[in-house]
């Protein structure tokens, strides 16, 4: 049997294992199967598990380790939102609509990673179509925090963060378009980074906002994560939003050392909104980088405030066109007996479509329509650009801006369903970055009544390493990202 | 700014989606309270600001007029609703 | 009332490409259905649209062979509608920001003028799939093979005053896509395909109608037919007093009307914004140099050329020029030594007529350039008067053999040998003295037509070998000899 302690060491530690032969992958991929099987009743991270194809690949990835032609990632367990499309099996976004969908294909970033080595132990739970930052909005039920089963892991890639910390795989995949990997990040413990957008081919990858959507890694350090991106990245040319830029080995850019490092505060961040236990976790992460040798600077994004009005704009427009395919033609939720064409389409969409992604599609469509397009739209693209301007001022005399990842804890389920602005508040230090397509990850920084709070980093473009760097060195110098969960105190 | 029920039913219908009568007060409502939050664009004058579609200065990549891939109908058609003879079928249109 | 009738033309072109504008699916015509459409194609989740290279330089040709101005910068926009046809529940086109922007298209008239036709716009777009509605009993078809075909999107100002002017503009435009390279330009075949905008208006005013939209007519012939017809329709409304409604309407050939579609979409707001899964489309001088060098004379500067070099009528270059395979097979048969105006006036005459009989192109005709320019050769040295040269003519599409061959074994020599034509004048005076006293007796406009009656007796007798020429003169001359 496997040391339990394998459920939460690092890919270096795996790799070394692995390499060794001290475990097979084989049977690393059996513990976390199993590890599932034990957890996901209770915490419903996982929707489809798969497990006979992780084994075979599991066997595969010992075969190449045994002739010592393995890299870091090779038989590595992994998980996938549900987001990205992979051959063969199923791939429902969280939705009634795409309940029995099987891709033709695999998301490119589905490949890189199987090419790097990776074994897929299945794909997780999230919020509908990727709108949410609870996980309450998914068809397949929502999922529990592990730290608190009582409160949500937020979302929308919350399956990927709770199964994470819950020691469900090694890695998970995310996607990101206004927070949704590092707010779930930081309400689970765990290190998710959003690349710049452009960084991460999109190709494949079911698209919710296609100027904001990125994929990115979430694991349990910023080691780790550097190590996925790398896999990850790269100029697709199936993707034209794609950037023609070298892939560093972005690990191997981890030095630890920042000494001289200019980290902004934005003041907008730092006002009496923010609460003041977050503020001192917070501030607690940036004083140990302090210590390191990082320099803390107060700065301004004086448009911030008007970021999820533009978001609230962007996103839904852009989404209410890229959900306009499901429509009971070609793949997907069809009603029973339509009566005719119209029929066809009002009856899939409002019945394969979730309240939440109903209400986006709506707002989206009457931002975009006659007489508002002006005021709505165009008016939110223009202030698009007043923000990231904000971004670029302040970058001149900073190299990286932090802050809260999320305004608190872990909130309890239905907390923030009254009304549909209190759940888009949660992603309010999330958001700006995705608009201005920088990267941005969330590091743990301790707990607030045991339950994870969140280090926000956001980078120049296309300068992950600087981030993940200053991550790495907190998690040299702290152990908040090795807490876990109270799992082993649950009764089964 | 408000909106009107009837506005949200022109919108559903944009949009083919389907609200039941019944569940429009608050679909009416809850829409009505999106809009309030992003009404607070107009407060910031943005006279002369180009607006952004994509965050970086990219421009279009262009692929060379090949035929790649070829018949893949049988994959692709797997999911397919309903399907006759290599045709997608939807109930009968009148042109 | 007089009414001035206001028309502008909306075409859409299927650019001749190998592969569709957005996915590397093949454009080829015919394929069983949903056989050419890839996952993008569809529309399935998670792909995207990349822009085919080949698409651009087609619009940036089309826009420099009208000398439009060339968007140095344009975007691509979602169109969004609901129609199974339509995967993505948008069509990817450019309305913000299109490739070409405005020009003016210079169409030859048949009397020779030039019709200046300004043209808004023209833009790229995928095309959508097809849906077939009489294979199944309850049921539509849909195939998406045709979904993603490029097409470039080309839009006049409402300068079209006649259906005669809008028919014209359509076969010039057709002459110059087929000239660029960029498209078949077919409407029978739905590679070109026309929609009418038509207002009227009072003669005199300048406060433009409403106007109707009449979609998808696919040939020149229903294009004129359509306009009288709507023009027809209109007039009589608006003279009963009473108004146009702004619709859009079929043309039905069978009863020679328009009539409105059944709106297959709710009039329809297409919510347009910049396409986010694509870049903006930089194009530089050099890019427009390079596609400008590559440019082949266009049908313009063709029929100008023609004039100048050939000496032709404008007449016979216009008719020459249109199509590019005709003007390269007179230009071919040229070189080859045939005289220009002969050589037009065989290709228009007797081998255009032949190959319309067999429906064959003039790329597939059975008389070559080389026998033609032999044949017209013949013709000028005196061997074949004009008219036995249609017999050799008949003899080289059948397969005859070659000119000389055909000359030969037929026994179609002219005669031009002066002592023998001589003998056959003298044969035919001394067999008809009436005539010849008739003759003797009338003025010159009468002696011109009875000299017919020679002139056919000789022919008859020598089967008609007799150089005509040269037998003129002689009769004439012994006939007057006769007083």
């Amino acid at each position: 049997m496997v040391d339990s302690a394998v459920l939460h060491a690092s890919v270096s530690e795996l790799h070394g294992m692995l390499t060794q032969r001290q475990i097979s992958s084989e049977e690393l991929t059996q513990a976390f199967l199993e590890r599932i099987d034990l957890l996901n009743g209770k915490l419903n991270a996982v929707v489809t598990v798969c497990a006979e194809q992780a084994l075979n690949d599991a066997r595969r990835a010992d075969k190449r380790l045994s002739r010592g032609k393995a890299t870091m990632l090779t038989g590595i367990p992994l998980l996938h939102k549900d987001i990205f499309c992979t051959q063969g099996i199923r791939t429902t976004c969280g939705s009634r609509m795409l309940e029995q969908f099987i891709p033709a294909y695999d998301a490119t970033v589905v490949a890189k990673l199987k090419t790097a080595g990776v074994v897929m132990l299945g794909k997780c739970n999230m919020d509908e179509f990727a709108m949410g930052s609870s996980n309450e909005t998914s068809f397949f039920g929502t999922v529990k925090n592990p730290w608190d089963t009582q409160c949500v892991p937020g979302g929308s890639s919350g399956g990927s963060a709770a199964a994470l910390a819950a020691g469900m795989a090694t890695l998970v995949t995310g996607t990101d378009t206004g927070g949704s990997i590092r707010q779930p990040a930081s309400l689970c413990g765990i290190t998710g980074l959003k690349p710049t957008y452009g960084r991460v081919s999109r190709l494949g990858i079911i698209a919710f906002a296609s100027s904001l959507d990125q994929a990115g890694p979430m694991a349990r350090s910023a080691a780790d994560c550097a190590h996925m991106l790398t896999a990850m990245s790269g100029l697709d040319a199936g993707d034209s939003t794609s950037a023609d830029l070298a892939v560093p080995d972005f690990f191997s850019e981890l030095s630890g050392d920042v000494a001289g490092l200019r980290i902004g505060l934005p003041r907008e961040y730092f006002n009496d909104d923010l609460d003041s236990s977050v503020r001192a976790q917070v501030m607690s992460a940036l004083s140990q980088l302090e210590k390191a040798g990082a320099q803390l600077i107060d700065i301004d994004l004086p448009h911030s405030h008007y970021a999820i009005a533009t978001y609230y704009v962007l996103a839904p427009a852009e989404a209410s066109a890229n959900l306009a395919r499901y429509d009971g033609v070609r793949f997907g939720y069809r009603c029973a007996d339509p009566a005719d064409l119209e029929d066809l389409y009002l009856r899939s969409r409002s019945e394969g479509f979730g309240e939440e992604v109903q209400r986006r599609i709506l707002v989206g469509t009457y931002a975009l329509s006659a007489g508002f397009y002006d005021a709505y739209f165009n008016k939110a693209q223009q202030v698009r650009r007043v923000i990231t301007d904000d971004f670029r001022k302040a970058f001149q005399s900073v190299d990286v801006i932090a802050g809260p990842s999320a305004p608190g804890i872990a909130f309890r389920f239905g907390a923030k369903q009254q009304d549909p602005i209190a759940m888009y508040m949660e992603d309010i230090y999330t958001l700006a970055v995705n608009l201005a397509g920088l990267p941005g990850l969330s590091a743990p920084a301790g707990l607030i009544n045991g339950m994870p709070v969140g280090l926000q980093l956001i980078g120049k473009p296309f300068e992950e390493s600087t981030i993940l760097n200053a991550a790495h060195r907190l998690q040299l110098d702290t152990d908040w990202h090795l807490a876990r969960p109270p799992i082993e105190e649950w009764q089964p | 700014m408000s909106i009107s029920q009837e506005d949200v039913e022109k919108v559903a219908l944009l949009a083919r989606l389907a609200i039941a009568p019944s569940d429009l007060p608050e679909v009416t409502e809850r829409f009505g309270r999106v809009l309030q939050l992003v009404n607070e664009l107009n407060t910031i004058d943005t006279e002369g600001v180009a607006p952004m579609s994509n965050p970086h200065d990219m421009v279009q990549r262009l692929r060379p007029d090949v035929v790649t891939g070829g018949d893949e109908r049988e994959a692709l058609m797997a999911s397919a609703p309903q399907q006759d003879r290599g045709y997608f079928l939807v109930p009968k249109v009148i042109d | 009332m007089t009414w001035e009738t206001m028309m502008g033309l909306e075409v859409h072109l299927q650019l001749a490409t190998e592969s569709k504008i957005f996915s590397g699916s093949s454009t080829q015509f015919g394929a069983p259905p949903n056989v050419q459409a890839d996952a993008v194609d569809l529309g399935m989740p998670g792909m995207l649209p990349v822009l085919n290279e080949e698409a651009v330089r087609f619009a940036v040709k089309f826009g420099l062979g009208i000398g439009a101005r060339i968007g140095r910068r344009s975007i691509f926009d979602r169109k969004n509608y609901f129609y199974p046809d339509l995967p993505k529940g948008y069509q990817i086109s450019q309305f913000f920001s299109p490739i070409v922007c405005e020009g003016v298209f210079e169409v030859p008239m048949e009397d020779g003028s030039l019709l200046p036709i300004r043209i808004t716009r023209a833009h790229l777009e995928e095309d959508a799939g097809k849906s077939v509605h009489d294979i199944f009993n309850q049921e539509s078809g849909i195939d998406l093979n045709r979904a993603g075909t490029p097409l470039l999107e080309i839009v006049t100002e409402p300068d079209f005053r006649s259906a005669e002017q809008a028919v014209a503009y359509l076969k010039a435009l057709h002459s110059l896509v087929t000239y660029l390279g960029i498209s078949d330009g077919n409407m029978a075949e739905g590679s070109m395909r026309c929609d009418i905008n038509i207002s009227l208006r009072r003669t005199g005013s300048d406060v433009l109608g409403t106007r109707t939209e009449i979609k998808n007519v696919n040939s020149f012939r229903f294009v004129e037919r359509a306009i009288h017809s709507e023009v027809e329709r209109q007039s009589d409304i608006l003279d009963s007093g009473g108004s146009i409604t702004q619709e859009t309407r079929l043309y039905d050939a069978e009863r020679d009307e328009t009539r409105s579609m059944r709106s297959k979409e709710v009039a329809n707001d297409y919510r347009y914004f910049p396409e986010p899964d694509l870049l903006p489309i930089e194009i530089d001088e050099a890019y427009i140099e390079a596609v400008r060098a590559s440019l082949p004379e266009l049908p313009a500067a063709k029929r100008a050329r023609f004039v100048s070099e050939y000496e032709l009528s404008d007449y016979d270059a216009a008719l020459l020029v249109p199509d590019h395979a005709t003007a390269a097979f007179f230009e071919e048969v040229v070189s080859l030594g045939g005289a220009a105006k002969p050589a037009a006036n065989w290709i228009l005459g007797d081998l255009s007529g032949a190959l319309n009989r067999a429906d064959l192109t003039i790329e597939s005709s059975p008389v070559s350039a080389e026998a033609l320019a032999g044949l017209i050769g013949r013709i000028e040295d005196g061997t074949l008067s004009s008219k036995l040269a249609k017999q050799v003519f008949d003899g080289l599409w059948q397969g005859e053999g070659a000119t000389d061959e055909i000359i030969a074994k037929r026994g179609l020599k002219q005669v031009s040998d002066t002592g023998a034509l001589a003998q056959l004048v003298d044969d035919v005076i001394a067999a008809n003295p009436d005539q010849v006293a008739q003759y003797l007796a009338a003025d010159e406009a009468k002696q011109k037509k009875l000299s017919g009656f020679f002139v056919g007796q000789i022919m008859k007798a020598s089967q008609g070998q007799a150089n005509p020429k040269l037998l003129n003169e002689l009769l004439i001359k012994k006939l007057n000899d006769q007083s």
